[in-house]
């Protein structure tokens, strides 16, 4: 299946592959078909292609070469981390050299003293808690593939994770990067100084998509480990009754560590899994966490308590040790994998909402299992609003993946219906490009577009991925009209 | 409200076609700051009202001609505060609070105002009504345009409508006050900065140390013993941070020297450089924040930032004139104008309020 990327470029590229050899030694240029298949697609593999070249620098100077050498040829680029992502952000053009970044992958400075990091783009997320460990500190955005994503794909992407509703998301936690512009300039977005003069451009360019510049170096903030840390675990008659008792939390100015939510379907997945004694009976669990000394722990502990009981909870149980926090949240983290071993194939929705709107749009997905055919199970951040609906389906099952793509759509437009988004953390990359011409009219997009030109003129830094085309939201909005009788059925579409 | 947004639509369309400029206003609180410019205002106060505000989602929409104080006022009836603790400067408003992108002591602890920006509306330059972000906590969807039009001086357009993450007001506050030179206070900031200690704010000034302590009551008291000094009375305390935050503090009060702002990292050692004698010195955000009234050369106030790995703003005083805020390098000054020709072509937009050429 091959995403149907709507930029093509008059490429000069006869010249491309020996002036890449010319910058990059030979282990950090991959061609041919074979050696590149691992980089034809990121963690979205429903989309695969082929790129010209795969090219690994090892240095700043050697990004600088690549992508001026690009700039002159025309040749569009598309930067990539440690490809977990799961929206395609880092699908190949088939026209351009893919940038892999993996190989700048040194710790610059670890700056205990001023709780700071100084990291090429390469280095993992969780590399970097653990150098900072032994100084009592850790960087604290946790995307659930931490172990593997790096930080450059962090900034891409502006990465969540379960601790995001106390902590923040990646452009709450990085102060710095160092950018690489597609015509070889170098900025330098933020300091280590509170803010920087002009314009706030590394907030705009945190969750950019790789869309206007490559990093070189990031500088992150690094904090203090909190000193304890428990969660209790909840468990709800129905999802209406955990709903409102994440918002009588909050409500009661308690902003916990993490609080996750998830479905019954869910809870029956994992926990043949992770034995982490979730109640199958129960509609919905909930998990709430709390860090900080132990005698805010005790106290915000208990208040957590008195008001899930309030609210109608069938049983709760807090965690008494390290072992068994880590237990029931090893159920939550483990929900993508345990989807896939029940279902073939699943499909990973992102969609944020108001969490008042939690209870509706649960009765729609369950309208649109019945409608759709298809089952689908729901992991919520409901912290803050970021709803993971898991629909599964069977790819070699005639028109599965086909009703899966609708049933995702709907979702994701129900979201913005709702005063919501489209993504939460995923990106919008190649995968909800269509929706992007819901979220936002033609005149926003067009704004959007002037933004990658300031950075980009010739619009070769991963084009076609993030803001969608005038043109392909004209053949969308085509699409919508006709519902569910989708014209063009032999176009690739996921 | 949509007579207003009409009417304003015309204005910038007049101005685009008779090539003159507009002059973003709202409270006219922050008229001091940025550069002088002149233009015929575009008033944002007509534009008020807060639009939603949902206490569970902790977050508040509201019009850019809305006051700070009829906002906090409402957030202060569910216990909800703006964490980053803006000053006001007077009849402050939304819009220009966004705009500015100032934010006050608590900023230290809670971080910046750009931080906690969710959405924003905005008029472009072409006269359209855009909206990018929403009320949500999280949004990767398109870049993060709300974002960089906090701070952003109106430099890119009309901030309409703001929506802003709102948290929990603090359960329990305590200040301490310490004595401390200037080199002995660094030190005690930065020995307490690398602790999970629960302070909020810092202020440093003529040999004397507060240091606000935020969060559960147990917390507090338990970090108060450690930091030790003498506890302020709560009123006392309360508006200590207050004059503060506005600037009423007696420090403040224009002696006719120029006041600059320095920005510095937390590596910054003040004490260690003898030429910030050379005037009275006022630190807040661990020292982050260094309020600087000197008489010394722009040169040599902007060179000492830089040294230190920050920057410096002309304030408050001195000449409005010229560059009032650390101009750009090269490939980032383009940046800046590359932008500001795609949001704001005619450019009517505060021409000239945060750089010459912008």
């Amino acid at each position: 299946m091959t995403f149907s990327n709507d930029s093509h470029f008059e490429t000069r590229t006869g010249d491309l592959i020996p002036s890449l050899q010319a910058i990059l030694s030979d282990d950090s240029l991959v061609i041919g078909e074979e050696p590149m298949r691992p980089y034809e697609c990121d963690g979205l593999t429903v989309y695969r292609e082929t790129p010209v070249a795969v090219a690994i620098p090892e240095s700043e100077a050697q990004v600088i070469a690549v992508l001026k050498l690009c700039h002159e040829l025309g040749v569009p680029v598309v930067p990539r981390g440690a490809g977990t992502g799961l929206s395609g952000g880092a699908l190949p053009h088939s026209q351009g050299v893919l940038l892999s970044m993996t190989k700048m992958k040194s710790i610059v400075r670890l700056d205990p003293k001023n709780q700071l990091a100084v990291v090429q783009p390469g280095v993992r997320n969780l590399a970097i808690s653990e150098a900072a460990q032994p100084y009592g500190l850790y960087y604290a955005p946790d995307p659930s593939s931490q172990i593997a994503c790096t930080i450059g794909g962090n900034v891409a992407e502006n990465s969540g994770g379960v601790h995001c509703l106390k902590y923040g998301l990646t452009v709450h936690n990085v102060v710095r990067a160092r950018v690489v512009l597609m015509d070889g300039e170098i900025v330098e977005l933020g300091s280590e100084a509170p803010d920087s003069p002009g314009l706030d451009l590394l907030a705009l360019f945190v969750g950019s998509e790789g869309l206007l510049g490559v990093v070189t170096e990031v500088t992150v903030k690094l904090i203090p480990s909190p000193e304890s840390a428990r969660i209790v675990m909840a468990s709800f008659d129905n999802t209406t009754d955990a709903a409102d008792a994440v918002a009588a939390i909050i409500s009661a100015g308690v902003i916990p560590a993490g609080l996750e939510m998830m479905d019954q379907a869910t809870s029956a997945a994992v926990e043949p899994f992770v034995n982490a004694g979730y109640d199958l009976d129960a509609a919905a669990i909930l998990l709430a966490e709390s860090d900080g000394t132990s005698e805010e722990v005790d106290a915000e502990i208990a208040q957590i308590e008195a008001l899930l009981q309030q609210c109608g909870a069938r049983s709760l149980k807090v965690s008494t040790s390290e072992q068994q926090r880590l237990l029931f949240w090893a159920g939550r983290k483990a929900a993508f994998p345990a989807i896939g071993r029940i279902s073939p194939d699943y499909y990973c929705m992102d969609g944020t909402i108001p969490r008042r709107r939690l209870g509706e749009m649960l009765s729609a997905i369950s309208e649109m299992e019945t409608k759709y055919g298809l089952r689908c199970a729901n992991v919520f951040h409901a912290g803050d609003g970021n709803l993971h609906p898991l629909i599964m389906f069977d790819a070699n099952v005639d028109g599965e993946v086909e009703r899966a793509e609708q049933f995702g759509a709907e979702i994701l437009e129900l979201s913005v219906a709702f005063g919501g988004s489209i993504t939460g953390e995923h990106g919008v990359g190649a995968e909800k490009i269509n929706q992007m011409c819901v979220q936002y009219n033609a005149e926003e997009l067009e704004r959007f577009h002037s933004i990658k030109r300031a950075f980009d003129p010739q619009g070769l830094l991963n084009p076609g991925k993030a803001i969608p085309t005038l043109h392909r939201c004209a053949e969308y909005g085509a699409m919508i009209v006709h519902g569910g009788d989708l014209p063009f059925p032999e176009l690739p579409r996921f | 409200m949509q007579d207003v947004i009409e009417q304003w639509q015309k204005q910038i369309a007049n101005a685009a076609e008779s090539k003159r400029h507009l002059r973003i206003r709202g409270g006219g609180s922050k008229d001091f700051y940025g550069r002088k410019i002149d233009g015929e205002p575009l008033d944002t106060s007509p534009y008020s009202g807060i639009v939603s505000y949902e206490p569970s989602e902790l977050v508040v929409t509201a019009r850019a001609g809305t006051t700070l104080a009829e906002l906090e006022g409402t957030l202060a009836e569910r216990n909800q505060v703006l964490p980053f603790e803006p000053p006001h400067f007077g009849a402050a408003t939304v819009g220009g609070c966004v705009a500015a992108g100032l934010s006050g002591p608590r900023r230290m602890r809670a971080g910046p105002l750009r931080d906690f920006v969710l959405g924003a509306q905005l008029l472009d330059g072409s006269g359209s009504l855009l909206n990018f972000g929403g009320q949500v906590m999280k949004n990767v969807a398109g870049y993060d345009i709300s974002r960089l039009l906090a701070g952003g001086l109106g430099t890119l357009g009309v901030i309409t409508e703001v929506s802003l993450k709102v948290l929990p007001g603090p359960q329990y506050e305590q200040t301490q006050r310490l004595s401390a030179g200037l080199d002995e206070a660094e030190g005690l900031l930065r020995d307490w900065s690398g602790k999970p200690l629960p302070i909020s704010a810092t202020l440093w000034a003529a040999g004397e140390l507060h240091v606000r302590l935020s969060g559960a009551e147990s917390a507090v008291l338990l970090a108060a013993k450690g930091i030790g000094g003498e506890t302020l009375q709560q009123s006392s305390a309360k508006i200590l941070w207050q004059q503060l935050r506005e600037q009423e503090l007696p420090f403040f009060v224009s002696s006719g020297t120029p006041l600059w702002r320095l920005a510095l990292p937390a590596s910054a050692a003040l004490a260690s450089d003898g030429a910030i004698n050379e005037g009275e010195l006022l630190l807040e955000w661990n020292g982050q924040q260094c309020w600087w009234r000197t008489a010394l050369s722009e040169e040599t106030v902007r060179n000492f930032a830089a040294t230190a790995g920050g920057h410096a703003t002309l304030f408050r005083g001195g000449d409005r004139s010229g560059d009032v805020f650390t101009p750009l390098g090269g490939a980032m000054l383009s940046l800046h104008q590359r932008l500001k020709n795609e949001f704001d072509p005619a450019g009517v937009f505060n021409p000239g309020r945060m750089y010459p050429t912008l």
